[in-house]
């Protein structure tokens, strides 16, 4: 990407005040509007008045998408009303209609990937520059582009008049982390449809790119398989209002698509399985009490074939159902006193030579799980647990830390990476757990790769994620739980670290964010005492 | 990756989503808990075609009752709009016989249909459901609210969501304290109308029945005062948007009066002022750097008569604005480093022979408001430390009990001293932890200090807080209720009830009708609502 392919940029270039912006957080709001921190951004004084009437999108004549890229021309109808907040009535202008200066936001993408999902190795790259009237955004892809569409939106601001406006700027942009995800948990509550679609839109305004989708767990199993409609009609909370259809997984997937977001499903197993056993009789470990069994049960019985034939129909499913070329397997908090219990696990214990080691038979069947995904062509994500019974799995399988002291979380990184396995960190960022005040600052000031090791070990942290976990959240509570707290780890993981490392200066840039997704109706609840333009109107 | 690992105290209470009716409590979703009740195992259909609310023949309130045949038409939607939106009731089980109709009896002469609810206001009830026939008898207007909050809608849901129904049963039932409130703070985030109606609402049915408006404060202004335009044009976070207008006031307190909820405004001083200053000229304490003014105020300026004037003016227009009997005239954390720091003070603090005790200034500025207050025929609320610091009080003054450490031994003084005292300090919902908090709010036991019977008769309820440094209206609602709803059921139920398992049951319960009506209320445990 050539900066003498953005038009007109050596005249903008003379009147740049050119300064770093670590030092800018106080002195021009406009500058700072930008959430999470661009890796590099610049700006003028000069700004440019917008006209509703007088903007469009376009395609530069040398971009491979096109009019028709379907994805891209659904974010400029999206942005539209983004950047406009007060200009409802109206959809953006036809390309080919006639205006006298309209401002024009001209798009550029190397490979249009339009109709394609976005997956572990998308480019999210882009340059923006505002100069001369227009704006150019160049991407390689069409991800990079609506990560570019999202800092240009919120590159335009409104005088106390209602008059918008855009300065100078120039932003070349990429993310520090390929991963930055938020989980979402769909069994210990559900969440209706709309919730996880305003999700979604959150999720994009702060540059997310996974929804790792805790789908089903103990409580409830509101996934609907077509294979298996069972374990949804047995297993969620109710079998027809509290579940996910095809169609609604579908919906998911195709708006997270939009946006750029890879859906990620997570089937945990063996342990948090109970809503299973109602649909799929014979899959849990039947616990015994002496010598009779005690009529509960519990993780996936490792024992029986028949529960790996099973797994594999299941996941051939859910593989088809969910494109992604990752799938998430659980694996975490694996109860062993149930299987200790069962006379016919313990046989099985004997016969494969375990001892009394339980570790290795919940290896055995993690080892069996990843390797069933394997098959499938996908490539498993686990919770750090399966790491740590050192289990013989494959290499590119992605290790997810989630737990321990802030020492034993490093600790882990340092282990993990060292054996050559990529990872995740989730640990530090359990925003389901509340406390009173600022806690965001916590979750902003977290070092993902302050740990020991080489360089190249540090790579092998692909990113974050973001948990909320549902024992205390539903439909009520969710979203001004999680943004703006989730914004901040949305920064640590997509902006520099040197730029982005004073709570002080982030906090105006916060507040200001936090009104913004306000505006755009994402109910985020306040950092401190004050008051935004436009308050939030419901209840 | 669960959370399970930390403590969750939820795991000591055998309360668990394996088994969602473990502990289903013997009251179905009552809550708070009624004084006396009796359900019997009979049961009558309601139907939403032939069932009415009636006034009683023999009652002293008819058809000209406003405030409750509102209520009818309020409590009728709730109970039948699900079942009508679905269409016919399905006739599922053989019910003993339909209940046509709800009577409501007023039984003494005056109903009080058109006054304001007050501290005294008789609150009892007794509810008798029959066929064909319930009785609701009420003395006054307030305690029939209160039935039918009850009774009602609560007992239908012991048996379907799908057909309504009732069971047999007989409610005696009255408040254990006569005030019951909640305070929201306007100042630090302005609450849109709306929030503010919704949350009345969510009160009555909770049957809270005083809403603390702590209106004004250091951040902003946005009461709009007729007499004083400019406080709110100055001091509000913007003069249009975010301010209350007198119909705006208006409009509150006739929306809780007619669900029997008193408002009490809280105008805050001396501290707690620093937005009055802006449309204020001289109100507040100029402090100084050394010699010379430094450009910041601080606490109310006590020392010229113009304040006094002011305030007069002030409060009389706040004495005719809102209806209820008191005022809540703040008086707490007073910072003494401004005022320490100007000379005129200074000089002031010498001629009145106070020394260097400005605990005596404060009570001083105190003193001549509550003076002024007197004049207007109000009665005052004040916060702890007005009492702490030894100012004369007139004996109906409600102290306010706020702080967190020795709240018996506080208890136990101002009670001792004579004076109706009110409890908060268990109750500051914007202290927000992780798992079932709730649990701690309903524990709190006002009455646990040590004290003589006529001592703790003095006490005459509590109030939950939900301060707004953390909370406006994207986050407000869901973070009141139902954590707000275990403080209801303290201050209104029986001392002995205590049972955390019955609680959760009637509470999950509780919280779900909550949401289905409109308010997110947020969920206490895993779990699920017929209606997210």
């Amino acid at each position: 990407m050539e900066e003498k392919t953005i038009s007109n940029s050596r005249r903008c270039y003379k009147q740049w005040l050119w300064f770093m912006v670590l030092f800018m957080s106080f002195s021009v709001i406009y500058v700072d509007a930008v959430w999470p921190m661009p890796q590099m951004i610049s700006s003028s004084m000069a700004r440019y008045t917008l006209n509703p009437r007088e903007f469009i999108f376009q395609y530069s004549s040398g971009s491979s998408a096109q009019p028709g890229c379907s994805l891209l021309d659904s974010a400029f109808e999206r942005y539209f009303p983004l950047i406009f907040t007060d200009y409802r009535a109206a959809r953006p202008r036809q390309h080919d209609e006639w205006f006298r200066f309209p401002f024009t936001v001209v798009v550029h993408v190397e490979r249009a990937e339009c109709e394609g999902y976005p997956d572990a190795d998308s480019s999210e790259s882009y340059k923006l520059s505002v100069c001369s009237g227009q704006a150019a955004l160049r991407a390689e892809t069409v991800w990079g582009a609506l990560r570019g569409l999202e800092s240009f939106s919120q590159l335009v601001y409104q005088d106390d008049f209602g008059e918008y406006f855009v300065n100078e700027t120039k932003i070349e942009d990429f993310p520090r982390f390929q991963f930055r995800g938020i989980l979402l948990d769909t069994s210990r509550h559900y969440l209706p449809l709309h919730a996880i679609l305003k999700t979604l839109d959150a999720m994009s305004y702060n540059k997310f790119n996974v929804f790792h989708w805790h789908i089903v767990d103990d409580p409830s199993f509101p996934y609907q398989s077509s294979t298996f409609p069972d374990l949804s009609s047995k297993g969620a909370f109710h079998p027809s209002t509290h579940v996910y259809t095809q169609i609604d997984v579908k919906r998911v997937i195709a708006h997270a698509r939009l946006r750029g977001i890879r859906v990620l499903a997570e089937f945990d197993s063996p342990g948090h399985t109970q809503s299973w056993g109602k649909g799929q009789p014979g899959l849990l470990t039947p616990c015994y009490k002496g010598t009779v069994p005690s009529g509960t049960f519990g993780p996936v019985n490792p024992a029986n074939s028949s529960s790996y034939q099973f797994m594999t129909r299941l996941f051939k499913e859910v593989t088809s159902v969910f494109p992604d070329s990752y799938v998430h397997l659980g694996g975490d908090e694996v109860d062993f006193t149930c299987w200790k219990s069962n006379p016919d696990v313990r046989g099985f214990m004997l016969k494969m030579g375990f001892g009394t080691d339980y570790t290795k038979l919940e290896s055995y069947y993690m080892e069996n799980m990843v390797n069933i995904t394997k098959g499938l062509n996908k490539t498993a994500i686990v919770w750090q647990d399966v790491f740590d019974y050192h289990e013989k799995i494959p290499v590119d399988t992605v290790l997810h830390i989630w737990k321990g002291s802030p020492g034993q979380i490093q600790q882990e990184l340092s282990s993990i990476t060292l054996a050559g396995y990529r990872v995740i960190l989730a640990a530090p960022w359990y925003i389901n757990h509340i406390d009173y005040g600022q806690d965001w600052e916590k979750y902003y000031t977290i070092q993902p790769l302050n740990f020991t090791g080489t360089e190249q070990q540090k790579k092998l942290v692909i990113g974050g994620e973001v948990c909320m976990w549902g024992e205390y959240v539903d439909a009520t509570n969710l979203s001004p739980r999680l943004w703006p707290r989730a914004s901040a780890a949305g920064e640590r993981l997509w902006s520099d670290e040197r730029m982005t490392s004073s709570v002080i200066d982030a906090f105006p840039r916060l507040v200001d964010f936090r009104c913004r997704l306000l505006r755009r109706g994402i109910q985020a609840e306040p950092l401190f005492v004050g008051h935004c333009r436009h308050e939030y109107q419901g209840i | 990756m669960q959370s399970c690992q930390l403590s969750v105290d939820w795991q000591h209470h055998s309360i668990s989503y394996e088994e969602p009716t473990l502990g289903d409590s013997p009251y179905g979703s009552l809550w708070p808990l009624p004084q006396k009740v009796k359900i019997s195992t009979v049961v009558f259909k309601l139907s939403g075609a032939s069932f009415h609310i009636f006034d009683a023949k023999e009652s002293s309130s008819g058809a000209s009752c406003r405030l409750l045949q509102n209520a009818y038409r309020r409590y009728d939607e709730y109970i039948f709009t699900s079942s009508r939106k679905q269409g016919q009731n399905k006739s599922k089980k053989a019910l003993a016989s339909d209940m046509s109709e709800l009577q409501v009896w007023i039984t003494s002469a005056d109903s009080e249909c058109d006054s304001y609810p007050s501290v005294t206001s008789d609150e009892s009830y007794k509810l008798s459901v029959d066929s064909p026939v319930a009785v609701l008898k009420a003395p006054k207007v307030w305690g029939a609210l209160r039935g039918r909050g009850h009774g009602f809608y609560s007992t239908h849901c012991l048996y379907s969501d799908e057909e309504k129904s009732i069971n047999r049963t007989d409610i005696h039932d009255f408040p254990r304290f006569a005030h019951r409130g909640l305070l929201l703070d306007t100042s630090r985030h302005f609450l849109p109308i709306k929030v503010i109606l919704a949350n009345l609402e969510a009160m009555a049915w909770n049957k809270f029945n005083v809403f603390h408006w702590h209106i004004v404060d250091d951040p902003s202004f946005p009461y709009l005062s007729r007499t004083f335009p400019q406080l709110s044009q100055h001091g509000a976070y913007h003069p249009y948007t975010h301010v209350y207008t007198p119909s705006d006031v208006k409009m509150i307190i006739e929306f809780a009066r007619l669900r029997g909820i008193r408002v009490v405004p809280e105008f805050d001083t001396p501290g707690h002022t620093q937005s009055w200053g802006k449309g204020q000229k001289d109100l507040l304490t100029p402090c100084y750097s050394g010699a010379s003014p430094s450009g910041s105020f601080g606490p109310v300026n006590p020392m010229l008569n113009t304040t006094y004037d002011f305030m007069s003016m002030f409060f009389k227009e706040v004495n005719t604005v809102f209806p209820d009997a008191y005022v809540h005239l703040g008086g707490d954390e007073v910072d003494f480093s401004c005022w320490k720091s100007n000379p005129d003070i200074q000089k002031f603090m010498e001629q009145q022979g106070f020394g260097m005790d400005y605990s005596k200034l404060e009570s001083f500025y105190i003193q001549r408001l509550l003076d002024i207050i007197t004049t207007t025929n109000k009665g005052y609320m004040i916060w702890q430390e007005v009492f702490d610091n030894g100012v004369k009080l007139k004996s109906d003054t409600v102290v306010h009990v706020w702080m967190g450490n020795k709240v018996e031994e506080e208890l136990q003084k101002v009670t001792e001293a004579g004076f109706t005292t009110i409890l908060s300090a268990p109750w500051y919902l914007d202290y927000i932890s992780y798992g079932q908090d709730w649990q701690k709010f309903y524990r709190a036991e006002p009455l646990s200090f040590k004290g003589t019977d006529a001592q703790k008769k003095l006490v005459i309820g509590g109030e939950a807080c939900l301060w707004g440094e953390y909370v406006d209206a994207t986050n407000l609602t869901p973070r009141l209720w139902p954590r707000a709803s275990a403080v209801g059921e303290r201050l209104w139920s029986d001392r002995d009830v205590r049972d955390l398992n019955d609680a959760y049951s009637r509470l999950a319960k509780h919280r779900c009708r909550m949401v289905q009506r409109g308010i997110p209320a947020e969920p206490l445990f895993t779990g699920y609502c017929a209606h997210e």
